[in-house]
């Protein structure tokens, strides 16, 4: 990938970029349409529900240490353990269910 | 609050975690056939995950430009309203030139940390805050696209659910205090699962993503509007579910009457 990974950087810099800055800067009041505020709300839940399930199942070598780093990220977080928690021990157990698969 | 010190204490954690789960992103770089290099300079530039990680997809599977400014844009579209919220408790040192200079560093976790300090922000905090996790994060992909290749394999295996267990910590929790939630998740879960199996047509995970999270996120606003309140993604903004477990269905119930009356 030559020149094409620059555009696809461009790209995508570019309208990260753009979808933090334009609100920040223009947003000094409120959103009033509650149905737009309402949608937005949901859009991070939805988003990375959707990225994370069925793909974490095929992240590893097999589906058997993927669905124990599954089980344990779904149990660490319904216990609100904080990101960092949840990241370690998820590929902890993936790693050592691993060792035996 | 515009103390660049406590900035920093308050952005050890996150950048410290950004370390780790970076780490998987710069073995995803260098395993999806880009340079080092080339895998670092997205971290810098972009300073997300999810959205890196499905652009980081489209890449490799050379898709369109359209596909990757739509994945970007609806991916990354939560950033807006973080940053309409984080527009509204910031003080009066964030002039223009400041918010475009500082905008592309409202993460999820900087955002979280920044707006649950229930006080104004001056730059001088923001810039601390955001200090330690960017730091972390190009770092993390830099280590991970470096020693991707001489760790054993077992551990950069166990490395690539690291982004999905994040993911899973910041869905999770909010599942619990709100049903509305639960709902968009189970419906954004079922299409994202119908998607990738199904035999009819070809679908990239960017394209799956925008169509899981338009329609369970629109029937959430129609079924769920949030409360009236300040915007933003604050636990008291969605419908919650004070029912006990076991009576979800009749809560189900209960919370469609009570936006009905509501209107």
């Amino acid at each position: 990938m030559g020149n094409e990974f620059f555009i696809y950087l461009a790209v995508m810099a570019l309208s990260t970029y753009l979808v933090r800055t334009i609100p920040f800067v223009a947003f000094s009041r409120k959103i009033k349409s509650r149905f737009i505020r309402s949608l937005l709300t949901y859009v991070p839940y939805a988003v990375l529900s959707a990225m994370t399930v069925p793909a974490i199942f095929f992240s590893t070598d097999s589906l058997i240490s993927a669905t124990a780093g599954f089980v344990t990220a779904l149990i660490l977080s319904l216990c609100n353990r904080s990101l960092i928690t949840v990241a370690f021990f998820s590929c902890l157990s993936v790693f050592i269910v691993g060792l035996f698969v | 609050m515009n103390n660049f010190r406590k900035g920093i204490l308050d952005g050890l954690p996150i950048g410290l975690g950004y370390l780790a789960v970076s780490f998987s992103f710069g073995i995803m770089g260098t395993n999806a056939g880009l340079a080092i290099w080339q895998t670092v300079l997205i971290s810098m530039l972009n300073v997300t995950s999810a959205g890196q990680f499905a652009g980081l997809n489209i890449m490799a599977a050379a898709g369109s430009y359209v596909e990757m400014i739509i994945s970007q844009l609806v991916i990354n579209s939560r950033y807006s309203l973080m940053s309409v919220s984080l527009s509204q408790s910031v003080d009066k040192s964030f002039t223009t030139k400041i918010r475009l200079l500082f905008g592309q560093f409202v993460t999820d976790e900087i955002y979280a940390v920044a707006s649950s300090r229930g006080e104004e922000i001056g730059k001088r905090y923001f810039l601390g805050l955001c200090s330690l996790p960017y730091i972390g994060w190009s770092l993390g992909t830099l280590l991970g696209a470096v020693c991707g290749d001489i760790l054993p394999g077992a551990i950069s295996t166990a490395l690539n659910v690291a982004l999905y267990g994040m993911f899973i910590a910041i869905f999770i929790p909010p599942m619990k205090k709100a049903l509305s939630v639960t709902v968009v998740v189970l419906i954004s879960v079922a299409i994202s699962i119908f998607l990738y199996f199904q035999p009819f047509f070809e679908i990239s995970s960017g394209i799956s993503v925008i169509i899981c999270a338009v329609v369970s996120s629109v029937i959430g606003a129609i079924f769920f509007p949030i409360k009236d309140e300040e915007p933003g993604t604050k636990d008291g903004d969605f419908p919650t579910n004070d029912e006990e477990p076991g009576t979800k269905d009749k809560s189900l119930l209960g919370e469609m009457k009570e936006v009905h009356h509501g209107e």
